[in-house]
């Protein structure tokens, strides 16, 4: 990977301020000529994670064809909020059809766009977690096992929000949603066997993989441009806090994504042609209680008596994210 | 060029001529043969530029379809049956987008139970879909209407079905008249869609509409897919000129003029209707047919004038609207001017039951006596289906019912003869 994150020597953070670095360190949403993809007026509630990744993932991708970018959008928020008939906020060719062909669409456009020796342009296709991980889910293996020209951008805010908060195969476990409710013994959504896509798109050889939150702008944009790099079948998966859906402050949404992430909960990493090729590492590992527990969609874990036995086995899938992708190994080294 | 060839090799290399630029299929009996060819040119290298895809689905087909006339090329797929079922959702939302996609029905029945034989099942299942539905007669229709259905699609911004029998046609082999590409660029100019995903000017295609326009959006297909009404009669002559031959149209009529009773039908099954009016009519019977090749949108007008003088009708079909009778009947019913009651529903051929020119005749006799039910079922076995029904008014037995018939009629493979 080309990035190295930034540190501020006064703040010692990776904060995403832009005004001490040079011109071609500096992140695409800094550039007054950012393209403004999806600009302003759309319906997003305040504080979307998914409105931000968006606005990011597509700023850059636009940077990063030179402005040749058409994409394909899967029905749900990002979808729906960014389009009321009769307005749009979309400055780029957008084409909505259903909620589960965004990446077949997407195939059709790069066909076209093959037949009509338009190698200068991109195709993305762009859907929730329930667009990508379930009703979709066939589509986007056949792209990936075709390796068609198409960059997915899976925008993970872990749950059906677009049609009021419902549990998808990316809910994680003892979430509240409106169907998974902790009702007497129930804590919320069940622990099932997890459907993590990152690993699954590995699974399919295709050359580029990636994680990112909307926590790191930085990052983030980074591995747009590098998707943009490689011809084929290509998959980055952002998690986007939901506010709304997972009950959090408006004012919380990078907040709670950088706990995702230190935590291990959800882990930030690049694979090429279906290798691990870098993973972002823990600073410093923090329980998973502090992720948990700014969530309203959590609170049940932590009324009186808490369900320590519940967090515990969180924890336990933190840890094992851990090891399994080596999350923390040069912070041990370097303490 | 007059060739010896299967159906469905005369559709590819019709759909071949058209210059299709990106074609995706799902595979499916008996559509499978069209795609076959077609793939075999691309790779040949034939038809460059064209791209084909072989999807993972029959929704991702359309899907791809969708993508690629958006992006401004010609799109073409052909399914059948459960395929047609499976990509429902998608066949609506082309037509929604208003994108000129063609596509092939290779008409087969719809299971359960399932069955790969010829019926009008699928595609009458998507009639309110928003594709112009044509239906083929025989091959040479076949070969023709998909050029046809090119233009129109283009011309009116709507996509277009062109229905054919399952196996009767695709895999008949007939003699066609093939054209040559010159004729069909002369008949089809290049796609020049109206609008397209391109980023030196940006739009957004399929936004969501809410109560305060979707009326209009949808009153405007209704009104695109009528004005096909008049564009395909009017085309006729011109298809003519180039091609030597008179094709398409709206509707055909056989030996009507004078007849009491007029057989209404679509597809193939019209040869035979024909064969067995030519047999009544040596023995003074008054009868002829009206065949509908476009049955969506429905011609009125045209069925209106064609039915105006006879005195009774028997709309056969091969399809079914369960509780209700016939589909196609209940169409030709709102377009006659004359009773309702004189509008007889035969519902034949499902599954791919044979439709026999004996049965026809038998039939269509009990018609010009007036001894035909309102609903009839084509040489249905009666005491199977009645034993079954006493049985179950004995014994409250819920579940799957294919295999008790099959049991009863002794039979293990669904009987087709
Ligand atoms: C075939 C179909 N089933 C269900 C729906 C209803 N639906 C629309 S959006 C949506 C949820 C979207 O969830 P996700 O993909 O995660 O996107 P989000 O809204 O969370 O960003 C659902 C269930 C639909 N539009 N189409
Ligand atoms: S419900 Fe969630 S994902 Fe949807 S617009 Fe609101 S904050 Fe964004
Ligand atoms: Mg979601």
């Amino acid at each position: 990977m080309t990035y190295q994150p930034i540190r501020f020597y006064q703040t010692g953070t990776f904060t995403v301020g832009n005004r001490l670095l040079p011109d071609d360190q500096r992140s695409v949403q800094a550039n007054m000529r950012r393209t403004n993809s999806l600009n302003s007026g759309h319906r997003a509630c305040q504080g979307c994670g998914e409105a931000l990744g968006a606005r990011y993932a597509i700023d850059a991708a636009m940077e990063a064809t030179n402005r040749q970018l058409v994409a394909a959008n899967a029905t749900g928020c990002l979808e729906v909020f960014s389009t009321p008939y009769p307005e749009t906020s979309w400055q780029i060719p957008w084409i909505h059809s259903l909620f589960g062909n965004a990446a077949a669409v997407a195939t059709g456009i790069a066909a076209a766009m093959r037949v009509k020796g338009r190698d200068d342009v991109r195709v993305v296709a762009q859907g929730g977690d329930g667009g990508t991980n379930d009703i979709g889910f066939g589509c986007l293996s056949g792209m990936f096992e075709r390796n068609d020209d198409v960059l997915y951008i899976c925008y993970d805010n872990e749950g059906y929000m677009n049609t009021g908060v419902q549990r998808s195969s990316a809910t994680p476990p003892a979430a509240r949603t409106n169907t998974t409710m902790p009702l007497g013994e129930s804590a919320g959504n069940r622990f099932g066997q997890g459907k993590y896509l990152p690993a699954i798109a590995m699974a399919h050889d295709i050359p580029y993989v990636a994680t990112a939150t909307v926590a790191e702008l930085h990052d983030l944009e980074a591995k747009v441009r590098r998707a943009m790099e490689f011809r084929g079948a290509r998959y980055i998966h952002i998690l986007v806090p939901c506010p709304l859906g997972w009950g959090h402050g408006s004012a919380e949404t990078i907040k709670i994504a950088r706990l995702a992430k230190e935590t291990g909960l959800f882990p930030v990493l690049e694979a090429e042609g279906g290798k691990l090729t870098n993973v972002s590492k823990i600073k410093k590992k923090l329980p998973v209680e502090e992720y948990l527990r700014p969530q309203q969609r959590f609170a049940h874990l932590f009324r009186d008596p808490p369900r320590r036995d519940v967090i515990d086995r969180i924890q336990q899938m933190a840890d094992r994210n851990i090891l399994r992708y080596r999350l923390l190994e040069d912070v041990e080294r370097r303490a | 060029m007059l060739k010896q060839t299967e159906g469905s090799a005369a559709v590819a290399e019709a759909v071949a001529l058209c210059r299709p630029e990106v074609i995706c299929a799902y595979p499916i009996s008996p559509q499978t043969h069209i795609v076959e060819a077609l793939g075999r040119m691309v790779t040949a290298g034939r038809l460059a530029p064209c791209e084909f895809i072989n999807v993972e689905s029959e929704f991702a087909a359309m899907s791809v379809a969708i993508g690629a006339s958006a992006a401004g090329v010609r799109a073409y797929t052909a399914t059948a049956s459960q395929g047609l079922l499976f990509m429902a959702e998608a066949v609506y939302n082309a037509a929604g987008l208003g994108l000129p996609i063609v596509m092939t029905v290779a008409n087969r029945a719809i299971g359960a139970p399932i069955n790969i034989w010829n019926d009008h099942s699928d595609a009458l299942s998507q009639r309110d879909c928003g594709w112009i539905q044509l239906f083929a007669e025989d091959n040479q229709e076949a070969l023709d209407l998909h050029i046809q259905a090119f233009r129109l699609a283009e011309e009116l911004s709507l996509p277009v079905m062109v229905c054919m029998d399952g196996y009767i046609l695709t895999h008949a082999y007939e003699q066609v008249d093939l054209p040559t590409q010159e004729q069909v660029d002369a008949y089809l100019p290049p796609y020049e869609p109206r609008q397209v995903l391109d980023p030196a000017s940006p739009i957004s295609i399929g936004a969501m509409v809410g109560p305060e326009a979707f009326m209009e959006v949808r009153y405007l297909a209704h009104a695109k897919q009528k004005q096909a009404l008049e564009l395909m009669p009017s085309w006729t002559d011109e298809f003519k000129r180039i091609f030597g031959r008179e094709s398409g149209g709206l509707t055909h009529t056989y030996r009507i003029e004078d007849a009491d009773t007029v057989v209404v039908a679509l597809g193939s099954v019209l040869g035979t209707i024909k064969d067995t009016i030519d047999g009544m009519r040596e023995q003074g019977v008054r009868i002829g047919a009206l065949g509908i090749t476009c049955f969506r949108p429905w011609p009125t007008v045209a069925v209106r004038r064609a039915l105006a003088d006879a005195k009774r009708i028997v709309v056969l079909e091969k399809s079914l609207a369960v509780g209700l009778g016939g589909i196609v009947s209940n169409n030709v019913a709102a377009s006659y001017a004359g009773s309702p009651d004189l509008v007889h529903t035969v519902i034949a051929g499902l599954g791919g039951r044979a439709i026999t020119r004996a049965s026809l005749h038998q039939m269509f006799g009990q018609a010009v006596e007036g001894r035909l039910e309102p609903v009839t079922f084509l040489d249905l076995d009666h005491a199977a289906v009645e034993r079954v029904l006493a049985r179950e008014r004995e014994q409250r037995r819920s579940g799957p019912i294919a295999e008790s018939i099959l049991r009863d009629l002794g039979v293990v493979g669904a009987r087709i003869g």
